[in-house]
């Protein structure tokens, strides 16, 4: 008699592993946690541990399946090993000819957010209408209410966190790190102003 | 070398410089949208190409790069209290804390790139999101009869639309030629309207149809005096002679 094909042998969260697994599959994006608990009906100890031996089971190197914990959940993407036979058959439109303007809108939603447009152009200095129309469409950011003046904000959305590969948004570096010589660029501009005919 | 004939081809603008100076002051091209920048290098390229130094050239395109900048700035900060308004040392303290700002922008938006250029061997599954709808939400309780009540309401027999004023109900012609000729018995002449008078519209219209029958065998004659006014109706000359021959039988 054929016995059935059994993901994790002899361990009492093999069903619970396998349900998870099913809803992976499923899910077109990262799922929390606090959801599988909801959708499996069970622990939420159980269910990290469950997904720990799947996370073991579909690791980089030995699956053409990965799990990864990436934009505040857990979801399957292919294999590095695959990425070749994957860019012959599918295209990336999200991240494709992403320019340099739209980089730094992604950047100031990403650190300042929510923001509106007059303060994305405050950042960057030109009008950014168009660039945050781009984004919107490609659904890096998406609407995140109305500011005090009644104006659209917006926010980066979890495929933004998803394309980057951050875990969250708390791992982006920090801000502050940016920028380098701040010091010396604040002492040519006062010994310009210095020169300044009155 | 002519400054206006200078080549661009930026994000917002392909085409002469001339062109775009005329776009901008016609308001027909956000000045906000055009990378000053972009303009600088293409001029410093073609600069580069030349061998010799055209210092009209550059001097015209000192001027007139100084006027855009100036009319982008002003567009782009006219809600904020303007640079001049602060002494120097505060000016230059405003600009420095707006460029570190930038910088730290530029140098999240570089590690972003290196980050894309990272992570472009990850393929993942993108999609709509196809989560069922969470939370039942229960409707109060309602009280089946109240509901069946509502129901019989609405199936109901609608009451019959009356047609009655689509239907035209023509009295006989008969019945006016003889209360014509009845009232012609009794008077020498008289007055259409006067005898209609009180009727619908279509037994005004069959009234007048008895006139005409009586006026064609020449039992009456008909007199108006001007359009729209009273019709006189007379006894005719086949009645003045029924009239005699009954006298004489009599």
């Amino acid at each position: 008699m054929e016995r059935p094909l059994r993901l994790i042998q002899a361990n009492p969260l093999d069903s619970l592993a396998r349900t998870i697994e099913a809803l992976l599959v499923v899910a077109s994006q990262p799922l929390s946690v606090d959801t599988l608990v909801e959708a499996c009906a069970d622990e939420a100890e159980r269910v990290e541990t469950a997904l720990g031996l799947l996370g073991e089971r579909y690791r980089e190197g030995r699956s053409g399946i990965v799990l990864e914990q990436v934009a505040g959940g857990w979801a399957f993407r292919a294999s590095r090993d695959a990425v070749e036979a994957c860019g012959r058959l599918f295209e990336r439109p999200v991240e494709r000819n992403l320019s340099q303007a739209a980089l730094e809108t992604l950047a100031v939603v990403a650190y300042m957010g929510p923001c509106s447009r007059p303060e994305i152009a405050r950042w960057r200095g030109v009008a950014v209408d168009s660039v945050v129309a781009g984004l919107v469409e490609r659904g890096l950011i998406a609407e995140a209410g109305l500011g005090d003046l009644g104006v659209v904000r917006y926010r980066v959305t979890p495929l933004f966190e998803r394309v980057f590969g951050l875990e969250s948004l708390a791992a982006l570096p920090r801000l502050e790190d940016f920028g380098g010589d701040a010091e010396e660029l604040r002492g040519r501009l006062e010994s310009l102003a210095e020169r300044r005919p009155a | 070398m002519s400054v206006r004939e200078l080549e661009l081809d930026l994000d917002a603008f392909e085409g002469p410089f001339d062109l775009l100076l005329t776009l901008v002051l016609r308001e027909e091209l956000p000045l906000a949208e055009v990378d000053v920048a972009g303009i600088v290098l293409a001029f410093v390229e073609r600069l580069a190409e030349r061998e010799e130094l055209d210092l009209d050239a550059c001097g015209e395109f000192l001027v007139l790069v100084a006027a855009l900048l100036e009319l982008k700035a002003r567009g782009l900060f006219s809600g904020e209290a303007g640079l001049e308004d602060l002494d120097p040392g505060e000016a230059a303290e405003e600009l420095a804390r707006r460029l570190e700002e930038y910088r730290r922008i530029k140098g999240a938006a570089q590690w972003l790139s290196e980050r894309l250029a990272l992570e472009r061997d990850r393929f993942f599954r993108l999609g709509p999101a196809p989560l069922a709808p969470r939370g039942e939400r229960r409707l109060a309780e309602q009280d089946p009869a109240a509901l069946a009540a509502l129901l019989q309401a609405l199936v109901a027999e609608p009451p019959d639309v009356s047609l009655a004023h689509l239907e035209l109900r023509f009295p006989p012609v008969s019945r006016f030629l003889e209360q014509f000729r009845a009232v012609l018995g009794r008077r020498q002449r008289f007055d259409f309207d006067h005898e209609v008078e009180g009727l619908t519209r279509v037994e005004q219209a069959v009234a007048f149809l008895a006139l005409l029958e009586l006026r064609r065998a020449g039992e009456i004659t008909l007199e108006q005096a001007a359009p729209f006014a009273p019709i006189r109706v007379s006894r005719g000359v086949v009645h003045e002679e029924e009239v005699a021959w009954n006298a004489r039988s009599a």
